[in-house]
């Protein structure tokens, strides 16, 4: 005998124990008839594909929801946590790369949906008597989903973010009277730091999320109220909202889903038909460099639905800070004021006509901007600069000068004219060569730290910017730059442009310094007195070139392979980490030793070079005792002038580690350790052992 | 969904009494004046207590206005050597110990500046390499020799000077810059407000 069996004794028909207990809900909550008024609204007219803009909003918006809140269970807010956070996400974590590419993708989604729901709710007046407040409330809707995406970019605390929401912030301080405290209140203090992270992930996982949420629960109820605001003339007889308009949301909502799916899976795809092997953490949203102010990132720039307010600063150049102001402030607030204003200007027929052509105009002149954005940023991907090359040409002959332009065309005004606008089409191509170049910089600075990050010793609690600020890889071309490179080269001589590069330079070329074929150059005599050795230093004519030039070239004395074991032998002082020094298979142990012993021969090397116990006092020519070795260039960069190195005949090398009369030295240890392990090609390598 | 006999059928609504009635015994305007007191006390009590937790919000949540950064001193960046008298600027760092909140870090560099030494003059320039239009780092042109901002293109010459037609409504910022006996050049380290045509040093 059933559970049921009173029942089925009184009433004569058997009621399921499911049924029993959806009835006491109902009986207690009536969540029978919420259900009802929910699903069985009328749709004049029936249902429409134009109306499921609102619905896939909504889609959207829970997307979001889902994947920010389970994000968050992951995501650290703190100035050495964030970054590290979100590569663990991105990088590490089963499908965190999906969840990230989800929340990042349908972000951007959403925006292009509220453009369309804004849109359809233009064209159709759907917001005239009585629906004005729900109107308004569609905008401040808006403005708190631009605001989430906003906040939004800061939180992974990687260059990008950093430096778009820096430029964002200062804009904040242009608000007339309040602009400073807001902007200080925004950044949590006066300067980027903990707090600017901890307030932009409250203000975007909590405030505008709790407004957005109320707000929707607001609109969505008017929305009923009011009902379906439906197109004239009515094409078909009136349906309900279930099944016939969810069914359209429905699908509309599943290819959105399809679309961001489809942008995240994308380069999975072109890896896969191009047989590569897929990298799930390149996939979804991107993982710049970590943070550092004092990095200067050239590539900054606002997530592309915002670039048509980035290049509307532009627009003002020449005003000054009226200019600035206008752009920044006061024509976005009074775009917002006129479409507040839209339904008392539609109240009218032709007031309905003019919103129409306000919205198509100002989404027609936000997608100019964008594209002018992009045209500025990519365009040298498609000028072809030969076809300029007159202007730098001209640029350079006459110093920039005006008046020896205009003299060159015979100042001839329609010519001169004809030059400014080649000249522009010149500047806009350097403008984007720098740009398209500093992404690709940090591209690489990024693929780095993410290397880095996951190096089996794992971030220390300094957070990733330690570990790129302590890597030689991310340093050494700064610090060489900065530093050597106003005498050093530092370019693979058989890549082209090689020469110009030492025409340029006034001492030794570095690259691959202490490596076989270096220090072949070097014993070589067609080369050690060329730009790429000595031949722009004060031992041009010096002992070195002598001996290379004569006694090298004697074959009674040096054999070729006297010559190969000393360039052997040379390179094994070295050790270069990157196996420079081993790339050669004659490096066998019998000439290393035949090498060592030339160069400590007190007749050859060894007459001037102090190697191993050959007698040869310091202070002549540089010890080659661990020659090219870390150490070695450590004692070099700190103070070239030491004995052991070049002493008095020291051609302008600075010391740079050298504390002189109480001053700090130029470069600090740390510094002089990244240069050398540079040099030397010493720097960590996923899937290799530290050498 | 006839309810068995024996259950009781919950109502949802609860009958509410006639309001009239609520006033009881009092009549006129003594009610009324017991009623306002009533409303009065309600929206006083019920708005004190909520508005303490919003208030003690509020109070923290501007606690970043009274946040100073540190008052600018000179902060040594280089030697005069590192500075060659060739009118060429160049970066350097700025290195300071930096407070974040409550990590504390030391020698840390807080941003760049751009120095530049004209021809036989042991004087040198200092300009902040932070854009005066919307804080992006400003970068040197060497083939145009000129200061070009990667943001919105506004340019500079190597003296910090506008080149026109620019976004930026000012100059570059000039940073107070000594030399002290030793050759050692610091540089009064500042921020200033972005996009206004005053220099006006953040707080």
């Amino acid at each position: 005998m059933s559970t049921t069996g009173v029942n089925e004794k009184e009433h004569g028909f058997r009621k399921g124990p499911l049924s029993q207990l959806a009835d006491f809900f109902d009986n207690r909550t009536g969540y029978r008839a919420l259900i009802h008024e929910a699903l069985f609204e009328r749709v004049p007219g029936g249902a429409r594909w134009r109306y499921v803009w609102g619905s896939t909003l909504v889609f959207a918006f829970m997307t979001q929801l889902i994947t920010g809140l389970v994000l968050w269970s992951s995501y650290s807010a703190g100035a050495q946590s964030a970054w590290e956070s979100v590569y663990y996400i991105q990088h590490e974590m089963a499908g965190g790369w999906l969840l990230r590419g989800i929340h990042h993708v349908m972000a951007q989604a959403m925006v292009v949906l509220l453009a369309l729901h804004l849109m359809q709710v233009v064209i159709d007046g759907a917001y005239r008597a009585p629906r004005e407040v729900n109107f308004w409330l569609g905008l401040v809707l808006m403005m708190l989903v631009l605001g989430m995406a906003l906040t939004g970019y800061l939180l992974p605390w990687d260059q990008k973010g950093y430096w778009s929401t820096r430029v964002a912030t200062n804009l904040a301080s242009l608000v007339p009277i309040f602009g400073p405290s807001i902007q200080q209140l925004v950044v949590g203090g006066p300067d980027y730091g903990h707090h600017t992270l901890t307030r932009f992930f409250a203000i975007h996982a909590g405030f505008l999320p709790a407004a957005l949420v109320t707000m929707l629960v607001v609109h969505l109820s008017l929305f009923r109220k009011h009902g379906l605001c439906a197109r004239k003339p009515l094409a078909k007889p009136d349906a309900m909202f279930w099944p016939d308009q969810v069914l359209k949301d429905a699908v509309v909502c599943l290819v959105v889903m399809a679309v961001v799916l489809g942008v995240i899976l994308w380069p999975a795809l072109q890896a896969m038909l191009d047989g590569q092997p897929i990298i799930t953490g390149s996939l979804g949203a991107e993982l710049g460099a970590p943070a550092d102010p004092s990095q200067p990132y050239a590539a900054a720039r606002p997530e592309w639905y915002f670039l048509f307010l980035f290049q509307f600063l532009k627009v003002f150049e020449g005003m000054g800070a009226t200019g600035e102001f206008f752009g920044a402030i006061v024509v976005p607030s009074l775009v917002m004021g006129v479409m507040f204003l839209m339904p008392i200007i539609g109240r009218w027929n032709l007031g309905h006509r003019l919103n129409i052509v306000f919205t198509c105009s100002l989404l027609a002149g936000v997608g100019l901007l964008t594209a002018m954005a992009l045209h500025e940023d990519y365009c040298a991907r498609w000028i072809d600069p030969v076809s300029l090359a007159d202007v730098p040409a001209l640029l350079e002959k006459t110093g920039g000068d005006k008046s020896k332009i205009a003299a060159s065309f015979g100042n001839d005004a329609s010519l001169i004219a004809a030059f400014e606008k080649r000249r522009k089409k010149w500047d806009a191509f350097r403008h984007s060569l720098a740009f398209l170049e500093a992404s690709s910089q940090a591209k690489h600075d990024a693929e780095r730290a993410i290397e880095l990050a996951g190096r089996p010793e794992r971030i220390p609690p300094a957070g990733a910017l330690e570990l790129v600020r302590r890597d030689a890889l991310s340093q050494g071309p700064r610090l060489f730059a900065q530093h050597c490179g106003s005498c050093h080269a530092h370019v693979d001589p058989t890549a082209s442009g090689a020469d110009a590069q030492y025409a340029k330079a006034s001492a030794a070329n570095l690259f691959g310094f202490g490596g076989n074929a270096w220090i072949g150059g070097l014993l070589d005599p067609q080369q050690v007195a060329g730009p790429a050795y000595f031949g722009n230093t004060a031992h041009k004519d010096g002992d070195m070139v002598n001996f290379v030039t004569e006694d090298l070239t004697d074959r009674d004395v040096w054999t070729l392979e006297d010559i190969k074991a000393v360039e052997v032998a040379m390179s094994q002082e070295a050790g270069r980490a990157d196996g420079l020094h081993r790339s050669d298979a004659q490096a066998t142990v019998q000439l290393i030793e035949k090498g060592r012993s030339l160069i400590a021969d007190t007749e050859r090397c060894g007459a001037c070079h102090a190697f191993r116990e050959n007698g040869t006092a310091l202070g002549t020519a540089p010890e080659l005792n661990g020659w090219g070795s870390r150490e070695w260039l450590v004692g070099i960069i700190t103070d070239p002038t030491h004995e052991r190195f070049y002493g008095a005949s020291n051609d302008r090398m600075p010391s740079f580690g050298k504390t002189q009369e109480g001053s700090a030295p130029m470069l600090s240890r740390e510094q002089i350790d990244l240069l050398a392990d540079w040099l030397r090609g010493q720097w960590y390598r996923s899937g290799q052992a530290v050498p | 969904m006839a309810p068995s006999g024996k259950r009781r059928n919950h109502p949802t609504k609860t009958p509410v009494a006639d309001v009239s009635k609520i006033t009881g015994p009092h009549a006129g305007d003594a009610a009324g004046r017991r009623n306002f007191f009533v409303e009065a006390m309600a929206l006083v009590c019920g708005g004190l207590a909520t508005l303490t937790p919003v208030a003690a919000g509020v109070w923290m949540f501007l606690d970043p206005l009274r946040r100073r950064s540190e008052a600018a001193t000179f902060l040594p960046v280089t030697e005069l050597k590192s500075v060659p008298d060739d009118g060429v600027p160049r970066q350097f760092a700025v290195v300071t110990d930096r407070i974040d909140a409550w990590t504390g870090f030391a020698a840390e560099p807080i941003g760049a500046v751009y120095l530049r030494r004209k021809k036989g003059s042991d004087e040198v320039e200092a300009l902040s390499a932070t854009c005066p239009h919307a804080g992006c780092f400003v970068q040197i042109d060497p083939e145009e020799k000129c200061f070009r901002c990667p943001c919105h293109s506004s340019r500079f010459t190597v003296d910090g000077q506008m080149v026109a037609p620019s976004p930026s409504p000012r100059a570059m910022d000039g940073l107070a810059c000594r030399v002290d006996n030793n050759g050692g050049v610091a540089v009064k380290w500042q921020n200033f407000y972005t996009g206004i045509a005053e220099k006006v040093a953040k707080p």
